[in-house]
This record gives C-alpha cells, sequence and structure tokens, in this order.
C-alpha cells in the first residue's frame, strides 16, 4: 500500500542546485536554481522539453556530478558521491549492462562488490528478478535477451541493491510502446511492493501523469522548477481505464500547457510569482 | 550429405592439387633448393622425432611462453594503468610511441650488450618487443570502456581496484586479446631470430646449423617444424579466444543483425 | 600483425564521437588541455633521457655497454654527416618500398579477383588460414641459400608476411561493398570495370589502407631482420658491424635512428590514411585481423 504519510524529514532534499559546464571556454548553465524535496516512499516524476537539464539533475543528484552550488541531501547527509542506499536505472539499458555477465550475475555483482553474504545475495537476486519476471533468464547474457527484458534486468539490478530512493532517468524512452506499458505497471507495482522513493525522469506527459503521485515540471534552459503538480489520481492504477479518466486528461493537459509554456520561456515569471503547488 | 562432401570438396581440393603439382614437379627434377615430399616426411621424422625435440625445440618454446608471459603481465598493467590515468599518458605517450615504432629485432644487439647472448637475453628481448602491442592495446581498450557502463559501475559504487576488476579488465578484453595475438607473432619471430644470432640452441639455432653445413633437406624439416609450430600456436590461441571473448563475439554477432 | 595496435583513425574519430554524444560534457580538446599534453609529453621524455644519463654516468651499469644519452646523441649526429649512413638507410628504404609495392600489387588484384568470386572465395580459404600463420622467419635458411645477401632476401621474407595481411583486408573490403550499390550500379548499364571503378574500389579503400598501414610495420621489421641476421646491406647491417667492431656508441645511435625512422613511417602512414579517408565520406570500417 502506498503511503504517502510523510515521516518526518524529506528523504530526498535538493536545496538551490545549479550546474555550470565550461565547454571550450564558454559557460553553459545547463540547470540555474531547482529546489525540490522528496518525503519518504514517494514517486515524483521530473518532466521538461529537451535540453532542459534533467538529466544533469539526475546526475547531480546521484552523485555522478558535482554540482556548481547548492546541495543534494539524502536522508540528511549531503550527497558527494554515488550514495549507497540509491539506486540508478539507465536509459540506455544496452550500455549499462555488462555484456561480458550473464543476468543472473549482473544482477549480483553490485551486491558482490558491497560484500554481501552470499546466501543473502542469492536471496536478494532471487527475489528482484521474480520482481521484474525474469527467473527463468538468469543465464542468458543481455545481449541475447530483447529491450525490454533488459531494462527488466536493469531494474531487478537497481532493486535487488535494496536502495531507499531509486533513480530513473528516462527508462523507457528507447523501448516500443506496447513494453513501456508494461514496465511502466511493473515500476508502479515495485514501488508499492518495495516502499522504495521512486524519482523518475521523463519527457513523456502521459506517462509522468499515469506514474506519479508528483509531477515536477522543469523550465527550459537556464533551468528552474516551473511547476510542481500533485496527481491526486487512485493508487490502484490501470493502463486503460486511468488513462480515460476525466481527472487524468485534466491533470495530462495542465502538464501539457505547463511544458509548452517552458518552451515559450515563460519560466522566469513563473518562479517569480509560483508558490508550491 | 551433399553439403558435407561439399565442404569437404572446397576444403581440400586446392591444397591436394599444390601436393599433387609438388610431386610432379620433384620426380622431373631434383633441385637442390626444393625438397622432395616423401624424403622430407622421412627426414622430419628423423631428425625431430626423438631426443631433438626435447632438446632444441622445447626450450625455444619455453622461452617464448616465458617472453609472452612477462609481456602479458608488463603489457596489460602498464596498460591499466597508462589507459585510466590521464596524466600519466600525457607523459608517457611520445615515449611509448617511439618505442612500438622501434622494430624489435633491431633490440637484439642492444640487449647482448647489456646482458649477454643466455636465455635472458632471449626472453628479454621477448618481453620487450612484444608488450607494446599489449599495452597500447590495452590503454585503447581502457580509454574506449563505454561511458554509460562506467557511470553505472560508479553509480553502484564500484571504485577503485573493484572497478579494474568488474569493469576496466573485462570490457578491454576483446582489445587485449588482440594485443596478445599480435604480441604471439612477433615473439614466434623473435624468439627465432634471436636464436639464429646468437645461441647453443633452440630451433632457430639448429635450423641455421642445417642451413650452414648445407644439410638441406635436415634444413627444410626445420623449416616445416617451425610453420607446423607456428600454426599449432595460431590455433591454440584462436581457441583460448574463443573461450575468453565467447561474450563478445555473441554481442557483435546481435549487433551486426541489426538487433 | 606485428607491432602496431589496429587502432585506425577511423576508429579512434568513431570512438571520440560516441563518447560525447552521451551527454556528457567532457572539458575537452581546449587549447589549454593541448598545450598541457604537449608539456608533459616532453617532460616524460626528458625525465626518462636523465635517467638514462644518471644510470649511464653513476656506473649502475657499465659505461662500455650503456653510454649515457648524450654520447649517443653526439655519435647520432656525427653518423647524419657520414654517407655511409645514408646509403645504408636508402638501402633499408628501397627493400622496404619494394616490398610495399610488391605486397600492394599482389594483394590488391589477387584481392578483387578472388574476392569478387564466391567460387574462388570458398575454395582458397583453407589454403590461405593455413598459409598464413606460418612465421615468414622460417624462411630465412631459405633466402639465405636462395638469394644470398641479395636484396630478395629480405624480399622474400617481406612479401610472405605481407601478403597475407594485405589479401586478408582486401578480401574483407571487397566482401563489405554494399549489394544494393551493385544492383543499383548494374540497373544503370555499368560494366563490370565500371562497377569495379565506380562501387567496389571506393568501398575497399580503407581496407586497403589498412592493409598497407599494417604492412608497412612489418616490412620494416622483417627488412632489419633480414639485414641483422642475413646480413642484406642496410641499417641492420650498419649495426652489426657496429657491434662487432665495439663501437657501442654507434650501436645505439643506429638503434635509435632505426626508431625514429619507424615512427616517422608510422605518422606518414596516419597521414595518408587520414588524407585520403578525408574525402571519403562513409569511413566504413576495418577488419580487425
Amino acid at each position: 500500500m502506498a503511503d504517502t504519510l510523510t515521516t518526518d524529514a524529506p528523504l530526498l532534499s535538493v536545496e538551490h542546485v545549479r550546474k555550470v559546464y565550461t565547454t571550450d571556454g564558454k559557460a553553459v548553465e545547463a540547470v540555474r536554481d531547482l529546489t525540490f524535496e522528496l518525503s519518504r516512499g514517494e514517486f515524483a516524476c521530473l518532466v521538461g522539453p529537451s535540453g532542459c537539464g534533467k538529466t544533469t539533475l539526475l546526475k547531480c543528484i546521484a552523485g555522478l556530478l558535482t554540482p556548481t552550488s547548492g546541495q543534494v541531501m539524502l536522508d540528511g547527509k549531503a550527497v558527494s558521491g554515488p550514495p549507497k542506499k540509491m539506486a540508478v536505472v539507465f536509459q540506455e539499458y544496452g550500455r549499462s549492462l555488462f555484456p561480458w555477465m550473464r543476468v543472473y550475475e549482473n544482477v549480483e555483482v553490485p551486491l558482490k562488490n558491497a560484500r554481501v553474504p552470499k546466501a543473502e545475495r542469492e536471496r536478494l537476486v532471487a527475489e528482484a528478478l521474480d520482481a521484474v519476471g525474469l527467473s527463468h533468464a538468469t543465464r542468458s547474457y543481455p545481449w541475447q535477451l530483447s529491450g525490454g527484458m533488459q531494462q527488466r534486468v536493469a531494474i531487478a539490478r537497481a532493486i535487488a541493491y535494496q536502495p531507499e530512493i531509486l533513480l530513473m532517468d528516462e527508462p523507457f524512452a528507447a523501448v516500443d510502446a506496447q513494453t513501456r506499458a508494461d514496465l511502466e505497471d511493473l515500476v508502479r507495482e515495485v514501488w508499492r511492493r518495495l516502499g522504495i522513493t521512486v524519482l523518475f525522469v521523463t519527457h513523456d506527459i502521459d506517462e509522468s501523469v499515469y506514474l506519479a503521485q508528483r509531477v515536477i515540471m522543469l523550465s527550459t534552459s537556464p533551468t528552474v522548477i516551473q511547476k510542481d503538480l500533485a496527481i491526486d489520481l487512485p493508487d490502484e492504477r490501470d493502463q486503460l481505464e486511468t488513462r480515460s479518466m476525466p481527472r487524468f486528461i485534466e491533470l495530462r493537459h495542465e502538464v501539457y500547457e505547463q511544458i509548452q509554456r517552458a518552451k515559450r520561456g515563460a519560466a522566469a515569471e513563473e518562479t517569480a510569482v509560483a508558490a508550491e503547488h | 550429405m551433399k553439403r558435407v562432401a561439399s565442404t569437404l570438396l572446397s576444403t581440400f581440393a586446392l591444397p591436394v592439387i599444390l601436393i599433387v603439382i609438388w610431386f610432379a614437379a620433384t620426380r622431373q627434377q631434383t633441385s637442390a633448393f626444393v625438397p622432395e615430399p616423401v624424403s622430407l616426411v622421412k627426414t622430419f621424422g628423423e631428425v625431430w622425432v626423438g631426443p631433438a625435440f626435447t632438446e632444441q625445440v622445447v626450450p625455444s618454446l619455453i622461452r617464448l611462453a616465458a617472453g609472452l608471459a612477462g609481456a602479458i603481465v608488463v603489457g596489460i598493467g602498464l596498460g591499466l594503468a597508462v589507459g585510466y590515468s590521464r596524466v600519466l599518458r600525457d607523459l608517457l605517450e611520445p615515449v611509448l610511441e617511439f618505442f612500438r615504432a622501434l622494430p624489435a629485432p633491431v633490440l637484439i644487439p642492444v640487449l647482448m650488450l647489456l646482458i649477454g647472448i643466455g636465455d635472458a637475453m632471449k626472453i628479454t628481448v621477448i618481453v620487450i618487443g612484444c608488450m607494446w602491442p599489449i599495452l597500447l592495446n590495452t590503454v585503447d581498450g581502457v580509454r574506449a570502456t563505454d561511458s554509460v557502463l562506467t557511470e553505472t559501475a560508479r553509480s553502484f559504487g564500484f571504485t577503485g581496484v573493484s572497478r579494474f576488476r568488474y569493469l576496466i579488465l573485462p570490457a578491454a578484453m576483446p582489445r587485449i586479446m588482440t594485443g596478445v595475438r599480435q604480441a604471439l607473432s612477433i615473439g614466434i619471430i623473435l624468439v627465432v631470430i634471436s636464436e639464429m644470432f646468437a645461441a647453443v640452441s633452440g630451433l632457430g639455432y639448429q635450423i641455421v646449423v642445417f642451413q650452414r653445413t648445407f644439410k638441406i633437406p635436415e634444413m627444410w624439416s626445420g623449416i616445416v617444424l617451425l610453420a607446423i609450430i607456428g600454426l599449432v600456436l595460431a590455433l591454440l590461441f584462436a581457441l583460448v579466444e574463443k573461450v575468453v571473448l565467447r561474450w563478445y563475439r555473441g554481442q557483435r554477432e546481435v549487433e551486426n543483425r541489426g538487433g | 600483425m606485428v607491432g602496431v595496435s589496429d587502432t585506425s583513425t577511423a576508429e579512434r574519430t568513431r570512438a571520440a564521437r560516441r563518447t560525447v554524444q552521451d551527454g556528457t560534457v567532457r572539458p575537452a580538446a581546449g587549447a589549454w588541455r593541448r598545450r598541457q599534453r604537449v608539456v608533459l609529453g616532453i617532460a616524460g621524455g626528458v625525465g626518462l633521457l636523465v635517467v638514462w644519463e644518471a644510470i649511464a654516468r653513476l656506473g649502475v651499469v657499465d659505461a662500455r655497454y650503456l653510454p649515457p644519452p648524450t654520447e649517443v646523441a653526439g655519435e647520432f649526429v656525427r653518423q647524419l654527416a657520414s654517407a655511409s649512413f645514408w646509403t645504408a638507410l636508402a638501402l633499408t628504404l628501397r627493400t622496404w618500398i619494394l616490398g610495399l609495392v610488391i605486397v600492394t600489387v599482389a594483394g590488391v588484384v589477387l584481392g578483387f579477383v578472388i574476392g569478387l568470386s564466391p567460387f574462388l572465395r570458398r575454395y582458397t580459404t583453407s589454403t590461405i588460414e593455413f598459409l598464413r600463420p606460418i612465421p615468414s622467419v622460417a624462411l630465412i635458411p631459405l633466402a639465405v641459400l636462395v638469394f644470398g645477401v641479395r636484396v630478395e632476401s629480405a624480399l622474400l621474407l617481406i612479401v610472405y608476411a605481407c601478403f597475407w595481411q594485405m589479401l586478408i583486408q582486401m578480401l574483407y573490403g571487397v566482401r563489405d561493398v554494399d549489394p544494393v550499390a551493385v544492383d543499383t550500379a548494374r540497373t544503370f548499364g555499368l560494366g563490370w570495370f565500371a562497377r569495379l571503378r565506380y562501387v567496389v574500389w571506393p568501398s575497399a579503400l580503407p581496407y586497403l589502407l589498412t592493409g598497407l598501414r599494417l604492412s608497412a610495420t612489418i616490412a620494416l621489421v622483417l627488412a632489419i631482420t633480414a639485414e641483422l641476421v642475413i646480413g642484406v646491406p642496410g641499417l641492420g647491417t650498419s649495426i652489426t658491424l657496429a657491434q662487432n667492431g665495439a663501437r657501442v656508441t654507434t650501436v645505439y645511435a643506429l638503434t635509435v635512428a632505426t626508431g625514429i625512422l619507424g615512427l616517422i613511417i608510422n605518422l606518414l602512414m596516419r597521414a595518408v590514411e587520414s588524407r585520403v579517408l578525408a574525402w571519403h565520406s562513409s569511413v566504413r570500417g576495418e577488419a580487425i585481423v
């Protein structure tokens, strides 16, 4: 059961994160000022137009990049490198799985590296693979599997790692629509079953509304938060039914409009006026 | 059944024809330089099957193995370090380029001066001569590690030694194997030359002795043996590569099919 | 097969392109980084020379066997002023070029002939795979017997070793031709020669250059080998002469010269490859063999 009751302090706190790149002497401000919080057990989606720095932000949160200013706090501690309680699922599943390891080993290896004892490793791997429906494919190599299955392996690997927060960077963008629908439902199920916090980056508006309890919309570069929208759809979501609900269509409309505004660069005005949802 | 016959035919037709021509040609006139096939086989058996094998051939093979092992260890070790550290790479690149361009056999006179003409010299020649392709290919392999895979490894907390063990080294393996294959060819050349140049035992040495004493059939048998060894080593390597890089071939196949 | 890593300019460019595309902005080829690389490179080289000088001067290794780089440099300059050095160099180069020309012509011609005929391909594969791994040094005694110290000795070795490289690359090159392009050419009424010239040749060109690059290195190694072991005139023989005459500094100086020769050849090949392939818009792959 999705417990949206916030337990005291937020799990993830992004405070005035700013990221500037210097390429060939030119400074590019990918992210200007991003501040938001995620409570424990929350499922939030980050949406924005292309090039708005979603991936940069995600990498800053994941500890793979250091913000130019501002900070990211996970469970009260500042993030300075990839934190232990966090797992990431990347978009390019083909390049994210170790091609020289079979599915089982791929899921197992982060645990091996974290020196988890063998018996517990086996249990965690088996459970994770079972959760994504790949118990039968443990001996295959990733490149022998379809795109959707590869992404499932990546998800299994992430959840076997037992993170408190799961970051997903446009994980289903490179997958066909049918498979995407299955994977979306899978993520929601995993989220509900394990009670983890999920931060899901996507450019697909429908997906963001379908999946999340909360959609955080980003403006175009230089990026700030355009709007933070609560999704008050019922917890039980179904691809056909939920997507045809009037409230879904309203919310989707709202997000779409915001994104359009963002593209037109109305972000600056909005941040000045915006009260958090 | 027809397919098997067809494959057999295409595999053996040309070689058989060549052998027949060889037979026929040496029947007509025997040249001092071209051996007769039947007597060649006989001489081969006389010369190499027996103590000569252990006394001459095995030492050569041992030198080659030792040299290659050294080259692999040094090549991969240095290669990992140079590939990983940009500073180290910038520092050493010109020097590495020079030694890569230097034809390995030219090291023999220099090393003879420094170490003498014993086994140590031969093995050192092989190590120094063979490490370059391995080193450079390792560097290339390390540098070409997929960036998404690297970020994934980082996000799961692979740092330091574990990153080399689980990510960098396996990822570089295909390239490293290419380097090892090149090193094998160089190694064979170097062990033979170093023995022809300065030795008291070894296959290369034996062949030169035969040639200098005009024992032509024996010389040819030595050449044939050398050819066979080259072939066998190449085959062995191909087998090893097949096992070690099973994943890589599979992946390339899928990619090429457009999967 | 010998010496260099298989990274062609094309591959390196592709690798560089791929790493930049994924969105991670690297503070890449800025002018400052380039300067840093040059400075560090020079520092590295100088550092090693200093260590060498120290080892030699401090007598860690007997100075008779390891002269300091300053002395070697001096001898090197003296060599550059001597006619015998340039003669030897010219002889080595002549051997090298002759070998390459023969190998290129034979490799290209046979590559096309065999490559374009599925029948010939099938029937020659086993023979090629059998003869290829035979080390060319096995032929040294034969070369000595038949040709002695004439340049043909060296050519025998060079051609035997490099021919296979060239042939394999050409076979891959011909096989890599886009069948759609061939069919298109046919429908436009192009005869076999025109097809060869306009469709097959450009596609095979990168492979030819790879084969040439690999052969260039092997050819130099074998030319030097023939000079060292057999005594074919050239830089290698100069080295053995110096060695026999106990002129240690000369041995080192000539070794360095050989290294520089190899370096120049390497750079030359890379330059040729990038220039020729620059206007070859589709940079195809190479057969990593």
